[in-house]
């Protein structure tokens, strides 16, 4: 095994870890669908924070190994059309997904607030469970994935 | 060197590849809430509500996303194997991973659905240690698929 053999694999592992991120807070979303009930949103802290991890593990590791991958192979370059295509996407996913996760992280400290207070109800919560900005943001984020991943393996002009 | 060669496959090859990969993606995605969900569910106020969204996501996502990373993974092999009876190694580890992982699945699967359905979480801590070992094969899995070792 060679070098650029364990950077794809890294590189692919931060991809898989990106996907299964974007998976983790989808199902987040879709169980705590509208709910007013602050616990059940504070049960859930826990995993969000995996899934910041994820986060973090897999854009970090896309961009980095990515890139070292189109300096370090022949067969790519930085300018190729698919490669920019896909720094731009990564890029967009960034910065897209920070705003949903500044959305649903306010939520999540609404949420810890009507626990500490003991309300047991918000409608106020249920509403930023729904279909908010946030939410919005979150459903953009996983179609610029699919594309990301549509790009990678379609390479497209290479 | 295999990188190259994998720049240059041919175009059928994508969307099968595509199906395997997003397939095993998502998978995994499913896998890890089925971990963290079921090992966290003792520590936090509703713990059968995080038991029946861990039974629910390996049910409605993790089982479909099995049979999707699987159906491609059969295709591409057929298209990049044909016959051939000599499998590299990477391909064997990503078979046995999958085979086992699939046995794994199901018991990880029905110890959720118990544990769910009766509120115990025992049961729902031995579905999420098994979902962690799940885990642990699929990230082996995907190191060998990237890094193709011979």
């Amino acid at each position: 095994m060679e070098l650029n053999d364990w950077i794809l694999a890294f590189h692919l592992l931060s991809a898989v870890a990106m996907i299964a991120a974007v998976t983790l807070f989808s199902v987040m979303i879709a169980a705590l669908w509208r709910t007013d009930d602050p616990a059940a949103v504070t049960s859930f802290m826990r995993l969000g924070l995996v899934g910041n991890a994820l986060v973090i593990v897999g854009s970090l590791g896309t961009i980095v190994f990515g890139v070292w991958l189109a300096i370090s192979l022949d067969a790519y370059q930085l300018w190729d059309g698919w490669v920019i295509a896909a720094l731009v996407l990564w890029a967009l996913v960034g910065a897209i997904g920070k705003r949903t996760g500044d959305g649903y992280k306010a939520t999540s400290e609404m949420a810890a607030q009507l626990v500490s207070a003991g309300t047991p109800r918000s409608p106020e919560l249920a509403a930023a469970m729904g279909a908010t900005r946030a939410f919005w943001m979150h459903c953009l984020t996983t179609v610029i994935i699919f594309l990301l991943l549509v790009d990678m393996i379609w390479k497209p002009g290479a | 060197m295999i990188a190259v060669l994998a720049s240059i496959r041919p175009d059928s090859w994508n969307f099968p590849l595509f199906l395997h990969v997003a397939g095993a993606a998502v998978f995994v995605g499913a896998i890890t809430v089925g971990t963290v969900a079921q090992l966290g569910a003792t520590k936090v106020a509703e713990p059968q509500l995080l038991q029946r969204v861990a039974f629910r996501t390996l049910l409605i996502v993790g089982l479909p996303a099995y049979v999707v990373f699987r159906v491609g993974a059969e295709w591409i092999y057929s298209k990049e194997f044909g016959d051939s009876s000599d499998d590299p190694t990477w391909v064997g580890i990503g078979y046995l991973v999958s085979d086992i992982g699939a046995i794994v699945f199901l018991i990880a699967l029905i110890l959720a659905w118990l544990g769910a359905r009766k509120g115990k979480t025992g049961l729902g801590k031995a579905s999420g240690i098994l979902s962690a070992l799940i885990l642990v094969g699929l990230v082996i899995a995907v190191w060998a698929m990237g890094a193709k070792p011979d």
